[in-house]
């Protein structure tokens, strides 16, 4: 028995149309694929600017927001977006004087984050009886998406590629050579303040899929395969697209037929596709992927 | 259990009995260990650089606890066995014992997915209180800490401090210039892998107290206030144990004397506190931060 009421057979045509037979795995699988879409993207530019923390810690503050919304009576969506696209304005507004593992800004972001976490305990015990709900928003949910959710995933999604596209060229300058970016007469400090914000939202989206605490399978994974495979940045960049699209793909398809949750077939996934992108890079006969260029 | 220990605590007559519960002396023997522990060992982690170590660890911590648990074994097992296993593994994977965040921000989604996992096991399993084991585990229950629970815990916090003070000196040398630090014969990558065991038995520790998610603030928030505070790596060392003891000390005796608010939640409260006052200090800016 699974979680449908529907069970595997081995006629692969039957068993995708069971897949869509009811509405609310349609809806998951459209607010699934705008969401990979979009958090392949744009952790893409993450591992590019070495953001990856910074992005977990947006991530984690999303549960927050999300348990103070259900708190408050609102929709817990609207508390993703509200946090995350705070805390990218908060995190933008910090000093940022390496470009990577500068302690004390770790430390200060470590301790944010656990604040947050906090938080998030703080309004899910006050809002009383909502233990199951926070394993929900922590570990992802896709039951029960409305058509209002989807509609809210697909528009901000869409706005979050074309804004990355808009900036593409002078965004990957930046990433990879700020100081000469910035003589080159780019605003790297406005161009890095936009990306944190279109993180937030981005992570805010993924967040309502895979849970505020998984979302690293849809944001890193992706990109961290694809910078594996090939150097080349807009290779690797529609590679990452396809393999977040996998992720989702492959993890709500399974998801659908076993008992066990989402977000660990999700995050299985994107981890078996990982190790398969590192093992391919290895292989006898490739070129090695240039020092800097994976996590350059 | 904890919530009856509160309304009782609530309508007692407050502070001068806080002590009279024996769920009080518990979380102030086993938090006080590990505060002391968590303040110690993240002086170093932020000096190393490895907050985010430290974090995927926690992660850690919780698949552990959720995996001993479905297993139907005790959850300090899971808890103490997964640290150290993957702090090792971190340890030679990665580069010099430092590692690389893309990496571990891949590994703990992993992790994280083992544990949810595990969790529909236990809960399947078990069939009772839903959310509350993740949400223990998550988010801790210090006051949930029976009477040989918290001596465990203290012990193995006071063996922690004992294990970074002793290593501490060639520890400050291999974290401030690893590469002297070898041409004079310290051995840095063995150091560097042990302290990352350290920082796995911390982290299990620290779950039991403040849960899984929480931890790295203990670790990195009383630590890098400290580094603002001065720049001599003694004092520094003293002064994160002190003001992750304090926060802890603050916490609990605020969450005692409020039922309402998570021991959790106030611990984390006074951390951020005390950080955004040591930053608000003007003080140390003589290190060279650049």
């Amino acid at each position: 028995m699974t979680m449908a009421g529907v069970d595997l057979t081995w006629n692969i045509a039957r068993d995708v149309n069971n897949l869509f037979a009811y509405h609310f795995m349609v809806n998951a699988f459209r607010a699934g694929t705008a969401v990979a879409v979009v958090a392949a993207v744009v952790g893409w530019f993450m591992v590019l600017r070495e953001e990856t923390f910074a992005g977990h810690t947006l991530s984690v503050v999303g549960f927050p927001g999300a348990a103070g919304a259900v708190w408050l009576g609102l929709s817990a969506s609207l508390g993703f977006f509200a946090f995350c696209v705070t805390a990218a304005l908060f995190i933008a507004a910090l000093p940022r004087r390496t470009r990577r593992g500068f302690s004390e800004e770790s430390a200060v972001i470590g301790t944010l984050q656990a604040f947050a976490l906090a938080c998030g305990l703080l309004f899910a015990s006050l809002y009383a009886g909502f233990l199951n709900g926070v394993t929900a928003l922590l570990f992802g949910n896709f039951l029960g998406i409305t058509n209002g959710q989807v509609a809210t995933l697909v528009i901000t999604a869409a706005v979050c590629v074309v804004v990355v596209a808009l900036v593409y060229r002078p965004l990957v300058f930046a990433s990879v050579d700020p100081d000469v970016a910035t003589a080159r007469g780019i605003r790297a400090r406005a161009l890095s303040v936009l990306f944190l914000v279109v993180l937030g939202v981005a992570v805010a989206a993924a967040a309502q899929i895979t849970g505020a605490l998984l979302v690293f399978a849809l944001l890193v994974v992706p990109a961290a395969a694809a910078q594996a495979v090939t150097a080349r940045p807009a290779a690797s960049l529609a590679l990452a697209v396809g393999f977040g699209l996998a992720i989702a793909w492959i993890g709500l398809a399974i998801a659908y037929y076993s008992p066990y949750p989402v977000g660990f077939w999700i995050s299985a996934v994107a981890l078996a596709i990982y190790s398969a992108a590192r093992l391919f890079a290895r292989s006898p006969g490739r070129r090695p992927v240039p020092a800097g260029s994976r996590v350059a | 259990m904890t919530l009856q220990h509160l309304a009782a605590a609530a309508t007692g007559s407050g502070l001068f009995d806080m002590l009279a519960h024996p769920f009080m002396r518990n979380a102030f023997l086993a938090g006080t260990a590990i505060a002391a522990a968590s303040g110690l060992v993240g002086y170093f982690v932020v000096l190393r650089s490895q907050v985010f170590s430290a974090d995927a660890l926690s992660h850690v911590a919780f698949s552990g606890a959720l995996g001993a648990l479905a297993l139907g074994i005790d959850a300090r097992a899971g808890l103490f066995g997964a640290s150290v296993l993957v702090a090792v593994a971190i340890g030679l994977l990665g580069n010099r014992g430092r590692s690389d965040d893309v990496v571990i921000g891949t590994v703990f989604t992993g992790v994280l997915g083992l544990g949810v996992l595990f969790l529909s096991i236990y809960t399947r399993s078990s069939s009772g209180s839903n959310g509350v084991a993740n949400v223990n585990v998550l988010f801790g229950s210090v006051f949930g800490l029976g009477a040989a629970q918290a001596a465990v815990a203290a012990v193995v916090g006071v063996g922690v401090c004992v294990a970074v003070i002793a290593i501490a000196r060639p520890l400050f040398f291999a974290s401030l210039d690893a590469a002297v630090a070898s041409a004079r014969g310290l051995p840095v990558r063995a150091l560097g892998i042990g302290f990352l065991v350290l920082v796995g038995v911390c982290a299990a520790e620290a779950t039991q107290a403040v849960g899984a998610l929480l931890l790295v603030g203990l670790v990195a928030g009383p630590a890098g206030a400290a580094q603002r505070l001065t720049d001599r790596p003694w004092a520094g060392l003293g002064i994160a144990a002190g003001l992750a003891v304090l926060s802890m000390w603050v916490g609990l005796t605020a969450s005692y004397l409020d039922g309402s608010l998570p021991p959790s939640f106030s611990i984390m409260a006074v951390v951020a506190g005390v950080y955004a006052l040591a930053v608000a200090i003007p003080g140390v800016t003589t290190r060279a931060r650049r």
